[in-house]
């Protein structure tokens, strides 16, 4: 299972925090600054698996946006390697051609995302489409809404 | 709306009027978010931010109060009030109003409601009481994204005792007709399973019907709880198996839809989660894992893309191969994957193969064999992940032989990190590996300098919370192993235990009754299998627990108990009386206890220094002979004196690595161990001093090997103690070379070892060379007996394929020329293992020298204190370099260590013959010796000159062993003259030198000599040589008490002097 998802920047600024397990406030802000200075701290080209406590860290840099997880210890590395990739695929298609800049301004999408893709710190979809799909179907939502004109329930729905 | 977003900084003001024409409510009053964040990007420091911010807070907790705030206006504050919060500031003000956004805004407004929710609130938050009813009637909407919110924010977080509430909601939702809401809901009873496990119980029923779901999504989902049902309990869901092994079989043969494909791969994440799951099932049960070696074997042959992906289902499977039940053709398959893994030039699979490897050495060490190598460059690697992981696995094939390098590494590590968690982890990893297994298996045999290193581990910590915690942890175990049975422990053991006692008990005082320790600690003292020198390390650790009054009563006790035996020693030992006061008044004091004997004091001088005891090394020879005196004469008699001395002595650091044999002034003896054996200390000449090869020759080796043979070395002694004794395969030469050295029990007179050099398929210009002599040497062996062989008796003998039909001469000298002997000078000191590397040998002996053979071997002959080494050494004389070999060892009664150090084309690879078994047919041949035959002198001399030690005495005690000898025997003998030496300093040198005898001192024209049998019937025996020159001649008288050894001696004398 996920514990912890962070995305930051290169500086880290942090841009996205999604914490899957009950964790004290204190503990999160201990958990994000060692997590940036871990992997910032990291040469490139090294190996993208870290260990934290009992926790495995995952990171991988996109561009100039840092991914980092947090797994429990019999979780599959390379498999949440993928899950990070799969979520800047989810993103990239959302956003096309995604940024920093969309992540910063408009994180509430990236969560919103993240939470179709991921519950409860499982992979919920692994399916790029089935995960649009039910992104799209809200946002149409949110703009038949604002026209005021009615809106078909199973429209985009798989 | 969002794709039009422009990418940069510039264009930030015209994407955020876009965004508010788009019109989204989100950023449409004045774009406060956008103003924000570029507010804050554009600031400087951090002072300025926290200024903004604060203002920001403010101007939210304004807004949200007022009652003239729309919903949709408060959706944008929550984006704004989650903004700050993820700066890291805290909006608490706004959680009520989160919760009020969800509970009472539209749709899209609930979304942010429930996110902000989700990001501000904890499973254990009160606020999310007031969610229950809102989460409910969401649940119960028919509008599809309602409902999916809701089991969005139901799986996030829910508090624990409102599950009842919104269970059979939930449950309801399994029967949905949008797999969409049966998978959410799937998701969510899984997290009601984690944590409520008992609320779900009564609807596991409908699990089985979500695994059996037309929609492979929803199946997925199910999977998690399968996971951790069958997790905890296996049993009960054997029945499964079978439906697993079909799901998994559909999967990996693509039967799904394609939307489920990764990267063209078949649905991975449900393949790793299916070979978990079969992983429990088949553990241990033979039967359930014969059901998946198909589709295991299936999903090993299919994933064969280069893709992450594809390893990763990869690394799981052989991950699951070697948990269930074994099967060798899968376990094959899966070792040869781990091998792909650790040679991959990708990091992050060089990671996870050593990780993999670290979990499949726990059932076959000699899996790491092959990728020594590759582990000896992870050690070093730039990427400290990379070594910290070798170094786990290093942990796991630790063993008594090889545990003194592993734990050196895992202190350099610990040196260079500074990481807290992983230097705690590590820590607590040598812990183990010194106090427990090693300490008990190894026991009394292993070096010294393990328990040293453990106790500078747990001494030279700085006082923070980690080390205290691993002292305790020390303590802890300590304690309870006491309280076990003692019998079987170490005695080294035992002191260490002592002495962490001692130094550490403090630190569990609070919580127990301070007595149990001491009384712990006086049952050890009054057990009869406690040696003397334990019994003195006890004692120090009950002197260092004597503050408070339960310890001084006890203390006072066993003073009571031991006092007569102390008193008895007094007269012999002066020092003890003093130090005895001491104790005694300070236990006295009953709880006084200010008083610190000079012992004491001492040892906080120790502490202070960190342990770092170098001057106190000097301490060790005395304390040493003190010990053992006074432990011949009577077990329970203990000089005090010796209880410091041997307190210090033996927590003295020798903190040489296993490398260093070289130091300011040369060779460096081998330390003495602070053993219990009381052994006569032995001084080892070196024949390494001898002028023909003189210190700076090893070196300098040529230079651009010096690493890899380093390296090579350290293989060596890694890996040492890890294969099979009786056979290993090395990789990577690609000719093969046979090397058999059997162990020949016939009835000849010498015990003889045959050795057969057989190239097999080498180099093809050597195969013509190398052959045809195979056969016919191995014959000559059987029916030649000892004198187609080197090194007489009990000797390991390795049979030269060529060069002893052209030149037997070569073979039978003992004491060949070195340096022109060796065709090529190969630099082979310093392969010599790290263990050996100070002990006195002979010189390095070509045994098949032939020009034109590409593998030539040499051997040289090491004294131990308890038995002979012969080094073999295989070394390749072409240029090309060989890239595997193959060899194979066939012996019964020697002990064979195998040190590969290497597979360069110099010096790949020798190993070493211990004969510790002392054979029948040997003290035969020592007793025939006797009757003065010629031929069986010779015999015996043979054997003679490779058993013969030096013997360290002083000159008092060698007078005394002179007059308490009997058998002695006169002659004269020739002497050497040199022009730089004296007749007699110039003999004696050359008997040292040829028969490792040791001078004890030369008084003019007298000289006198001592050394010992290290085997035979007189093993451990000395004989004793005095020598006077008396004209041109020298008079020797030899004593000894055994008869035969004066005889043998002096033949030997003769013959040494002769070839001089």
């Amino acid at each position: 299972m996920m514990h912890f998802l962070l995305l930051f920047s290169r500086q880290g600024k942090l841009r996205l925090q999604k914490w899957f397990t009950p964790i004290p406030e204190r503990e999160k802000k201990k958990i994000v600054r060692d997590m940036t200075t871990m992997v910032l701290g990291r040469k490139p080209r090294s190996c993208n698996f870290l260990h934290w406590k009992d926790l495995k860290i995952v990171y991988k840099k996109y561009a100039s946006l840092y991914f980092c997880c947090g797994l429990d210890a019999e979780e599959n590395e390379l498999l949440a390697l993928e899950v990070l990739h799969r979520y800047v695929e989810l993103l990239d298609k959302y956003f096309g051609n995604v940024c920093e800049l969309d992540i910063i301004f408009n994180f509430e999408k990236a969560y919103f995302i993240l939470d179709e893709f991921l519950l409860g710190g499982e992979v919920q979809e692994t399916s790029k489409q089935v995960v649009s799909r039910s992104i799209e179907a809200s946002d149409m939502l949110q703009e038949a809404e604002i026209d005021n004109s009615d809106y078909d329930l199973e429209l985009g729905w798989p | 709306m969002s794709d039009v977003v422009e990418k940069t900084l510039s264009a930030l003001p015209s994407l955020l009027s876009l965004d508010s024409q788009a019109g989204a409510g989100k950023l449409s009053p004045s774009s406060k978010l956008g103003n924000l964040i570029k507010g804050i990007t554009e600031l400087t420091s951090k002072h300025e931010e926290e200024r903004l911010i604060k203002k920001e807070l403010e101007s939210i907790k304004e807004q949200v109060a007022s009652p003239n705030t729309t919903m949709r206006q408060m959706k944008e504050i929550m984006v704004r009030a989650i903004y700050c919060e993820m700066l890291g500031y805290q909006a608490s003000f706004s959680y009520i109003h989160a919760i009020k956004l969800a509970q009472q805004g539209s749709v899209l407004e609930k979304r942010v409601g429930y996110l902000a929710v989700s990001l501000f609130l904890n499973e254990t938050d009160e606020f999310l009481l007031l969610l229950v009813n809102t989460v409910l009637k969401d649940l119960q909407s028919t509008n599809l994204i309602e409902v999916c919110m809701a089991l969005t924010v139901v799986s996030q977080m829910f508090p624990k005792d409102m599950i009842p509430a919104i269970l059979p909601v939930v449950e309801e939702k399994l029967t949905h007709p949008k797999e969409i809401i049966r998978r959410k809901a799937v998701l969510a009873l899984y997290k009601f399973y984690l944590i409520a496990p008992n609320q779900v119980q009564h609807i596991h029923s409908k699990f089985r019907k979500a695994l059996c779901d037309k929609d492979p999504g929803v199946m997925t989902a199910s999977l998690h709880i399968y996971l951790q049902l069958i997790k905890e309990n296996p049993e009960s869901y054997k029945d499964l198996t079978g439906s697993m092994v079909t799901i998994l079989r559909q999967v990996v043969g693509g039967k799904l839809p394609l939307d489920f494909n990764y990267h063209s791969v078949p649905a991975p994440w449900l393949q790793i989660q299916l070979l978990r799951i079969l992983a429990y099932l088949g553990k241990e049960d033979q039967g359930t894992s014969e059901m998946m070696y198909d589709v295991l074997e299936e999903s090993l042959r299919r994933a064969e893309m280069n893709h992450n992906i594809t390893y990763a289902i990869l690394f799981e499977c052989v991950k699951t191969i070697y948990t269930v039940h074994p099967k060798s053709q899968l376990l094959e398959k899966a070792a040869e994957c781990i091998g792909n893994f650790v040679l991959s030039p990708k990091i992050n699979l060089k990671y996870l193969g050593l990780k993999a490897l670290t979990y499949v050495v726990q059932q076959d060490a000699n899996l790491a064999l092959p990728h020594q190598m590759t582990i000896i460059e992870c050690l070093d690697h730039s990427d400290v992940i990379i070594k910290r992981e070798t170094l786990e696995l290093l942990f796991r094939i630790t063993n008594a032989q090889n545990v003194t390098v592993i734990v050196e590494k895992m202190l350099e590590f610990l040196r260079l990190t500074c990481d807290d968690y992983s230097t705690i982890d590590l820590v607590g990893k040598v812990a183990e590996l010194t106090m427990n297994s090693v300490f008990s298996l190894g026991g009394d045999v292993m070096q010294p300098d393990i328990p040293n290193n453990f106790l500078r581990l747990l001494a030279e910590g700085v006082d923070n919370v980690e080390d205290r915690q691993l002292r305790l942890f020390a303590v802890d175990s300590y304690v309870s192993l006491l309280q076990g049975e003692t019998a079987k422990l170490p005695q080294r053991f035992l002191q260490v235990i002592s002495w962490v006692l001692g130094e550490y008990s403090y630190l569990r005082e609070e919580e127990s009754d301070p007595g149990s320790v001491m009384r712990l600690l006086a049952r050890l003292l009054d057990q009869r299998h406690t040696s003397t020198e334990t019994r003195s390390w006890v004692l120090g650790a009950m002197t260092k627990l004597c503050s408070s009054p339960v310890s001084v009563a006890l203390a006072r006790d066993v003073c009571e108990r031991y006092f007569w035996l102390w008193c008895s020693f007094i007269p012999q030992v002066d020092s003890s009386l003093s130090f005895l006061d001491g104790y005694v008044s300070e236990a006295l004091a009953a709880g006084a206890a200010p008083y610190k004997s000079p012992h004491q004091r001492q040892e906080d001088l120790v502490q202070e220094k960190a342990l770092s005891l170098e001057p106190y090394g000097l301490s060790l020879p005395v304390s040493l002979s003190s010990c053992s005196i006074t432990d011949r004469r009577s077990p329970t008699l203990l000089s005090m004196s010796s209880v410091s001395q041997c307190y210090f002595s033996s927590t003295t650091l020798k903190l040489e690595g296993v490398k260093r044999v070289w130091g300011k002034d040369g060779y460096l003896a081998q330390q003495q161990s602070a053993g219990e054996t009381p052994t006569p200390l032995v001084e080892l000449p070196s024949p390494l001093l001898s002028p023909q090869s003189p210190p700076s020759q090893t070196q300098k080796p040529s230079s651009g090997l010096e690493p890899d043979q380093e390296k090579r070395q350290l293989a060596s002694s890694l890996f040492v103690g890890l294969g099979s004794h009786n056979s290993v395969c090395l990789v990577r030469f690609p000719s093969t070379v046979w090397l058999f050295i059997k162990h020949c029990q016939s009835a000849n007179q010498s015990n003889v070892v045959k050795a057969l050099f057989k190239p097999l398929r080498t180099l093809d210009h050597t195969t013509s060379n190398g052959n045809p002599h195979v056969e016919g040497t191995e014959q000559r062996v059987e029916a030649g007996g000892p004198l187609s062989l080197i090194r007489g008796n009990g000797m390991v003998a390795v049979v030269p394929p060529t060069h002893t039909q052209t030149d037997p001469q070569t073979q039978q000298d003992l004491h060949p020329a070195p340096a022109l002997e060796r065709p090529r000078d190969l630099p082979l000191t310093s392969h010599l293992p790290a263990e050996l590397s100070g002990l006195a040998r002979s010189e390095f002996t070509p045994l098949c020298s032939d020009q034109d053979s590409s593998l030539a071997l040499s051997a040289c002959r090491v004294y131990k204190e308890d038995a002979l080494v012969l080094l073999v050494f295989i070394s390749n004389n072409n240029d090309s370099a060989l890239h595997q070999m193959a060899l194979q060892l066939t012996c019964k009664e020697l002990e064979v260590y195998i040190f590969q150090t290497g597979l360069n084309n110099k010096v790949p690879l020798f190993f070493s013959e211990i004969p510790v078994g002392r054979s029948r047919n040997q003290d035969r041949n020592t007793r025939g010796s006797s009757n003065r035959d010629l031929e069986k002198p010779r015999i015996f001399c043979e054997n003679f000159r490779n058993s013969c030690m030096p013997l360290t005495v002083s000159t008092g005690d060698y007078g005394k062993m002179w007059l308490s000898f009997s058998h002695d025997l006169k002659q004269n003998l020739q002497l050497v003259t040199t022009e730089h030496q004296e007749p007699l300093t110039a003999t004696l040198d050359a008997l040292k030198g040829k028969l490792h005898l040791h001078v004890v001192d030369i008084i003019g024209s007298e000289g006198i000599v001592a050394c010992r049998l290290l085997q035979g019937p007189g093993q451990g025996q000395p004989c004793l040589l005095h020598c006077r020159v008396h004209a041109d001649s020298l008079a020797v008288w030899l004593r000894s008490p055994v008869p035969e050894l004066p005889d043998s001696l002096l033949y030997h004398c003769q013959k040494a002097l002769t070839e001089t």
